[in-house]
């Protein structure tokens, strides 16, 4: 495959393609449309199911319905349509079915805009909807990262049979950057045992979020636990560069992350032992990677496109050790790294004592 | 080499394909880039811009403060730009639909008639490309030939009567912006 230049959108979506989806419902919004516009274009060449449904609780119903049948499946939306299709979510959480969420968040709350926004981070991460429960969250930061984050987030979604979000922003879906494709994957052939498929010739397989009985449905829920608890142990990922002898780590995920990283850049050049963590899943958060780096480090800065929200999870996985400052920008800002930059000199002014 | 590019003027002038082709081409001489339209509510009001990052080192921001190079193809975004340029940028303005005086003397400025030139060789959509080649002649970040080869390829044959017409174009502004008086 050759690198070619790509939207995110798009690349989001030709990923999927490529992963194997064999279904994909939706309905448009800015800034997720081409997504969408991609999937309509592609698979009905492809022979496989493409609905534009009537509303977004038309579309996660639909893929509700398609998981259950044991097919690759997902939808796309941006952060009002997402808050549209929680209580479906929730439904496919409960029944333990595999599915496939990208959420290209935008400005917020309300309709907000259609500017790029990190503001989503608390829902997604979470609960997506009503009941006790954390889907997985993963967040590009590039067209690459998207691409590969696409296939995996098919793999964990099979493997663990739970809900699985992509969650980039409006820039990440609206940038063009040089990416490479993987090879188109064959559609799977058989269906998974626990599918509803017919019954012909097997006992009955049920599939439902419903169980009247408290007893009944701690034990579901106990269950459920059990598996959260398993992939909070595996599946933590993130990246970082530079946090060898930083007195100071920037903290700060997608285009947040990447904007942060010129910055910690621009403050090695000053003489600033800065370093960058970059989460790439945000639930599970990389606990494991931030508390021990939280030994030796002095501070933490997180960024983030919304009012403070990652922040929470940051201070949590570093159990107070270290004073943990945020920066961000709202309502569709991007920041600059200039800005960035600012906040880790004043920082480090104030909270870094020696060792420079 | 690390530039950070804004071309911005009004939806239709060909702004946003100015600087996707200065994406496709960087991209053809292996250079790393990224591409970000204006999507917001602006481009509803007629404007459109895109900003632009071409280095030779994987790209960390693809949002930039200060532009070291903006293409204007308006007498807004001429306003708009100016003032948030790097000290020392290059600024590429449409002469023709200028109205305001430059205020600041520590820039680059390199005024090009596109629309008018345009206009002379009978079709006007082409002051992008007049544009595009006063921006290489004065910082070649990609060489004209791989220009020329990717203009042609994202033209399509679909529009390869504008094949010819594009590439003058691009030869024209060039040669204008070598001769102009900074």
């Amino acid at each position: 495959m050759a690198v070619e230049l790509m939207k995110g959108n798009v690349a989001l979506a030709e990923a999927a393609i490529r992963a194997g989806v064999e279904a994909y419902f939706g309905y448009p919004i800015t800034p997720q449309t081409e997504l969408l516009e991609h999937m309509a274009k592609r698979m009905p060449e492809l022979g496989r199911a493409f609905v534009q449904a009537e509303s977004e609780v038309a579309a996660i119903n639909m893929v509700y319905g398609a998981a259950c049948a044991g097919a690759r499946t997902m939808t796309s939306s941006s952060s009002p349509g997402i808050s549209l299709m929680q209580e479906g979510f929730s439904y496919i959480a409960g029944s333990e079915v595999p599915a496939v969420i990208v959420d290209v968040m935008r400005g917020g709350p309300g309709l907000g805009n259609i500017q790029p926004s990190q503001a989503d981070y608390f829902q997604v991460t979470r609960s997506a909807g009503h009941g006790d429960y954390h889907p997985i969250v993963l967040a590009p930061a590039s067209v690459q990262e998207a691409i590969d984050l696409m296939g995996l987030a098919f793999d964990l979604a099979d493997q663990y049979r739970h809900l699985v979000f992509v969650v980039a922003d409006g820039l990440i879906g609206q940038m063009m950057e040089p990416a490479e494709m993987p090879p188109m994957q064959p559609l799977r052939q058989e269906r998974p045992d626990w599918a509803l498929t017919g019954a012909e010739g097997r006992e009955v397989n049920t599939i439902a979020s419903l169980e009247l009985h408290a007893e009944g449905l701690e034990a579901v829920n106990l269950r459920l636990q059990a598996k959260l608890e398993t992939i909070r142990a595996a599946e933590q990922r993130s990246t970082e560069i530079l946090t060898e002898d930083a007195n100071l780590i920037v903290v700060g995920y997608g285009t947040a992350g990447r904007i942060a990283q010129t910055a910690v850049l621009q403050a090695r050049q000053q003489g600033l032992k800065v370093g960058l963590l970059r989460p790439i899943s945000l639930w599970p958060f990389p606990e494991e990677r931030l508390s021990e780096l939280s030994d030796r480090v002095q501070a933490f800065l997180v960024v983030e496109m919304n009012a403070g929200q990652m922040v929470d999870d940051v201070r949590l996985a570093s159990g107070g050790q270290v004073p943990v400052r945020f920066y961000g920008r709202m309502g569709g800002m991007v920041p600059v790294p200039e800005e960035i930059l600012h906040e880790i000199v004043t920082v480090y002014e104030k909270l870094i004592t020696s060792g420079v | 080499m690390h530039e950070e590019l804004i071309f911005a003027g009004f939806g239709g002038q060909g702004v946003l394909f100015a600087g996707q082709l200065l994406a496709y081409t960087a991209l053809a001489e292996g250079k790393h880039v990224t591409w970000i339209p204006s999507y917001g509510p602006e481009m509803r009001g007629g404007t459109a811009n895109c900003t632009v990052v071409v280095s030779r080192d994987p790209i960390g921001s693809p949002v930039c403060q200060n532009p070291s190079i903006a293409v204007v193809f308006n007498n807004p975004s001429f306003e708009k730009y100016e003032p948030l340029m790097m000290p020392g940028g290059l600024l590429i303005t449409n002469d023709s639909l200028m109205v305001t005086q430059p205020e600041r003397d520590d820039l680059e400025i390199v005024p090009v008639p596109a629309t008018e030139l345009a206009t002379q060789m009978g079709e006007v959509r082409i002051a992008n490309m007049i544009l595009f080649g006063a921006l290489l002649a004065r910082r070649p970040l990609v060489s004209v030939d791989t220009v020329q080869r990717v203009l042609i390829d994202k033209l399509g044959n679909r529009k390869a009567h504008l094949h010819e017409a594009n590439i003058t174009a691009l030869k024209r502004g060039m040669e204008l912006a070598q001769h102009a008086e900074v």
